[in-house]
């Protein structure tokens, strides 16, 4: 997946990711992370078609994302944005079976290749015994890793994820963690946007970091997350230790008197 | 879940089915069951053929397609929006639809109380899908922010699109020929009184055709469920879909307003009561249609015959009269049902 260029906005002469070009790397998980507006929601809708850009283009393997049909995309590329809204009374098998809308026929029922791709997905997700339980009445944590399961159901060799962890408790968003990144070790290539700066950098191959709709930086997580780019993206006063080959940040802390 | 579903779908059809059998067989002239069967199956003797198939058949056969059109544009609607409140009877396209036909039964009435062929069968269809249109894109107009439709604010503009559409109504009912205006205020409470197949045959074609197209994005309104951005990424056309199933909604809508009257909750409560039973996430077409025709059919039952049962006299209530009796504590239950702060 190839970002050239890209430029996005919601209104015009303002824009919110500013000619950002990006080689994703294929087969890996790559974090994007920046301070708050950065642009980094922003920049994974315009990857996902969600946006439309006011100039550039993403290539997916050589195509123009927004020259594709709508099917052929999403049978290349799932997404999950952020905060999905879970209707009443689905359960998770049902919405795991929605990853499959891009592979079925008008009429046609659904086949032995979309069982095997649900239920795959939900054995993925550590879900299986609870696939019939309404998704309202799971935990957070178990919530996201259905929605998680229904993008894997999808069968795309992309995946883009928007801020997968958020609102969860650690212990449940490294659940999260172990599931997206055992999606990129099986050969796919994963983007997520993440806000939790230690979460990102245990988890990454990639480490991407925007500041004003821009990369400021990006390679692997122990060369890219610093002190100095810390101060300098986030304003932040930080120590970075490393922990098992990976940075871990420790804000400094700011003590009245 | 889908046997569940088809099951149920069966089950309101054969219900539909036999209330419609029996409401073809009470009236002034009492017909035994298996009168009214070997009518409809070709047979009976003549003065009973022309019972059962000119008078009593139309009126039968319009409640039953008039069922099936408000409720599956309610399911529509209620899915698309995201609002079991946001129903066609709620949010304004009824009373469009109203407005038209009123403005065609007034504006274009020879005095006579009976406007002359033509303009009864082509304009007042036509005047109600046009008024219900009007309606239905005002509200959406209005209620979108930032390229979004607000579900929330669906219902709120609909409500005052329908009292201004109802406004207008009073209007035409003033300025017009009493005979007119008695006509259309009789036809405004939601009726089957006196249907002819010309009042059965226009929403029998919207829904022989509009029905079967809803159906075909069935899989796609499930994926709309989850939010636009979820179903746009699955590969779904959304603003296309929506737009389809928008005029899809309204057009049935404004037709089984035109063929008989603007009876009231039938398209609010349809859906929900499917829901409900089938405890799917959105309603499901086919049983919410089936579930309409049933209530229809049996509400003007109950309506036409159901004083005379309960020996009060011989009086006989539109339909719609008694569906609004049964529908508002449901919608004020809805209400309260409501998040705050959502409507």
């Amino acid at each position: 997946m190839h970002v050239e260029n890209l430029t996005l906005a919601y209104v015009a002469d303002a824009p919110v990711v500013d000619g950002l070009t990006l080689e994703v790397p294929s087969g890996q998980l790559t974090a994007v992370v920046g301070p708050n507006g950065s642009g980094k929601s922003t920049l994974l809708r315009g990857m996902s078609r969600l946006l439309a850009p006011k100039s550039g283009r993403v290539l997916l393997d050589g195509k123009d994302i927004h020259q594709l049909p709508a099917r052929e995309l999403a049978r290349k590329l799932g997404v999950l944005p952020q905060g999905p809204v879970t209707p009443e009374g689905i359960t998770a098998a049902e919405l795991v079976s929605r990853g499959r809308h891009p592979h079925r026929g008008l009429f046609g029922r659904l086949t032995g290749a979309d069982d095997a791709a649900i239920n795959e997905a939900l054995q993925a997700v550590e879900l299986t015994e609870l696939r019939d339980r309404p998704v309202d009445q799971l935990s957070g944590g178990q919530r996201q890793r259905v929605w998680i399961a229904m993008v894997l159901a999808q069968g795309t060799q992309h995946l883009l994820l928007d801020e997968p962890t958020t609102y969860l408790d650690l212990a449940h968003a490294v659940d999260v963690m172990n599931v997206v990144h055992a999606a990129a070790t099986s050969g796919r290539t994963v983007v997520a946007v993440l806000h939790d700066l230690t979460l990102a950098a245990q988890y990454a191959d990639h480490l991407v970091v925007m500041g004003d709709g821009q990369i400021a930086a990006q390679g692997r997580p122990v060369d890219v997350l610093t002190a100095a780019l810390l101060d300098e993206v986030f304003g932040l006063k930080a120590t970075v230790v490393e922990v098992g080959g990976a940075p871990v940040v420790v804000p400094d802390r700011r003590l009245a008197g | 879940m889908r046997s569940r579903t088809v099951v149920l779908s069966i089950l309101f059809a054969a219900l539909a089915i036999v209330v419609a059998l029996v409401s073809l067989s009470v009236g002034t002239t009492k017909l035994p069951l298996a009168d009214v069967v070997e009518v409809l199956l070709g047979g009976g003797r003549r003065g009973t053929r022309l019972v059962v198939l000119e008078l009593r058949l139309p009126r039968v056969a319009t409640g039953l397609l008039v069922g099936i059109a408000f409720a599956v544009s309610g399911a529509l609607l209620q899915t698309l929006s995201r609002n079991p409140l946001a129903s066609p009877d709620i949010v304004g396209v009824n009373s469009g639809a109203s407005a038209g036909a009123v403005a065609v039964i007034v504006l274009a009435g020879t005095g006579g109380g009976n406007i002359s062929g033509v303009a009864a069968k082509v304009g007042i269809p036509l005047a109600a899908v046009l008024g219900g249109l009007l309606a239905t894109l005002i509200v959406g107009a209005l209620s979108i922010q930032r390229g979004v439709v607000d579900a929330g604010k669906v219902v709120l503009i609909g409500v005052g699109i329908a009292a201004a559409a109802n406004s207008l109504v009073a209007w035409l009912l003033v300025i017009g020929d009493v005979n007119d205006a008695g006509r259309a205020a009789a036809w405004l409470a939601g009726s089957l009184n006196s249907r002819a197949w010309s009042d059965a045959i226009p929403v029998l074609i919207a829904v022989v055709l509009l029905l079967p197209i809803a159906m075909m994005f069935n899989r796609d309104l499930s994926a709309l469920v989850l939010g636009d951005d979820v179903a746009s990424s699955l590969g779904v056309r959304v603003a296309r879909i929506r737009l389809m199933l928008l005029v899809i909604a309204t057009v049935l809508a404004a037709m089984a307003t035109a063929g008989a009257g603007p009876i009231a909750f039938i398209a609010l409560v349809a859906p929900q009561v499917a829901l409900w039973l089938t405890r799917m996430e959105r309603p499901p077409l086919l049983t919410t249609a089936m579930l309409g025709a049933l209530f229809v059919v049996l509400a003007d039952l109950l309506a036409r015959n159901g004083l005379q049962w309960a020996q009060v006299g011989p009086y006989e209530l539109p339909v719609g009269v008694l569906t609004a009796a049964c529908g508002a504590p449901y919608l004020l239950h809805l209400i309260g049902r409501q998040q705050k702060g959502r409507l």
